[in-house]
């Protein structure tokens, strides 16, 4: 299938089948639709980032049946690829914790934005449907050359200068980001010594246990438990116990289950061994 | 599928990621929001090319695109620069200026 959207290669060509052409633009269009509104309405920037994913996957696929094979490429690596996971790293760096209040600050905001928008729609269309939109243009032969030759014949040509000022663009976005995430160090560096005194001075000198260690269970959700049989909450992320409590689960109802259930193994265990006794003697 | 379909669903994305700019309040979100809006302009763009039947359209949303990832790169690391000085990346709590 993939084959036969991507085969369809100049810039008019419309090789697709009628048929399928049809159904694959419908199906796409509700999909990236859904996904869009969908985005708009979570509350979660993780949700929120794979309902983009979708809708950039979704245009993706449509542009390949336009006949642009290489800008679904490019939208596929550089979109969903690299920008999305951008987007995913600065979400888990800064935004996971924080579910958005649905509180409204501006009174009637939502209501508003959404007239607004449904305004802005309306005009759109109108103004869109009153143009006459052609079909699409045979393919001729300016267009019926290779996608991938044809583009780049025309970026060093026609939009060579445009181009030329792009790299300049770009060196300048990755000065600007080094320079804003940058963060000026206050006091001088602490040197191993000094480090190692402050480990020694603060009484815990070993890493904290990871997740799960000598608990009945290895998930990362389940805390460690110290050799005293005592557990440890810092062995668990501060962002696991924040999801427990938004869903309304209790972050320590595991652990007191599985403490209960190593009792009553233990019980049973202990049981066991005098019935053993009581048999040998 | 006409290129005025293509069009038009270009049109409801960018007002569904308009609302979503006007609505969000997480500055992350209000970014998605706006790359949502950027994708759905290339859409027209690629739509608009294979009417007029050459690439001119197709380099124009090339250049959307380089366009794009270097907006989105500064514009986290201006978020993160807030949220580092702010604790915060609600865009309500940026009010510094209004006092």
């Amino acid at each position: 299938m993939i084959e036969h959207v991507l085969a369809n290669g100049g810039a008019g060509g419309t090789n697709l089948d009628p048929l399928f052409d049809e159904a694959m633009f419908w199906i796409l269009a509700v999909l990236s639709v859904s996904a869009g509104i969908a985005m708009i309405c979570v509350r979660q920037a993780v949700h929120c980032a794979l309902m983009l994913a979708v809708v950039m996957l979704s245009l993706a696929v449509m542009y390949a049946m336009q006949g642009a094979p290489f800008l679904a490429f490019v939208q596929v690596i550089v979109y969903t690829g690299a920008v999305l996971m951008l987007f995913l790293f600065v979400v888990m760096l800064i935004g996971v914790n924080s579910v958005e209040s649905l509180k409204e600050t501006i009174r009637g905001q939502r209501l508003f934005a959404a007239l607004g928008g449904i305004g802005l729609a309306a005009l759109l269309i109108i103004g869109i449907g009153h143009a006459a939109i052609g079909t699409a243009a045979p393919v001729t032969s300016a267009s019926n050359t290779d996608n991938l030759t044809g583009l780049a014949t025309l970026i060093f040509t026609t939009y060579v200068f445009p181009f030329e000022i792009t790299s300049a663009l770009l060196i300048t976005a990755a000065l600007g980001a080094m320079v804003l995430a940058h963060r000026e160090r206050s006091g001088p560096k602490p040197t191993q010594r000094e480090v190692a005194r402050r480990k020694i001075e603060s009484g815990q000198v070993q890493p904290e246990p990871p997740p799960g260690v000598y608990a009945l269970h290895n998930a990362v959700d389940l805390p460690a438990r110290l050799p005293d049989g005592t557990t440890t909450d810092r062995s668990v992320s501060a962002a696991i116990v924040q999801r427990d409590l938004q869903l309304g689960r209790d972050p320590q109802g595991v652990v007191a289950a599985d403490l209960a259930d190593e009792e009553r193994l233990e019980t049973e265990e202990q049981l066991e061994a005098d019935v053993r006794g009581r048999e040998e003697q | 599928m006409s290129p005025a379909h293509y069009v038009f669903l270009a049109v409801i994305l960018f007002v569904i990621g308009a609302v979503g700019v006007l609505v969000r309040r997480n500055a992350i979100l209000i970014f998605m929001s706006v790359e949502l809006m950027l994708n759905a302009c290339n859409l027209a763009f690629v739509a608009f090319a294979r009417m007029h039947g050459n690439l001119d359209g197709q380099v124009v949303a090339f250049f959307v695109m380089v366009v794009a990832a270097a907006e989105v790169v500064v514009g986290l690391a201006i978020l993160m620069a807030i949220y580092r000085a702010r604790k915060s990346a609600s865009v309500d709590d940026a009010s510094l200026l209004k006092y």
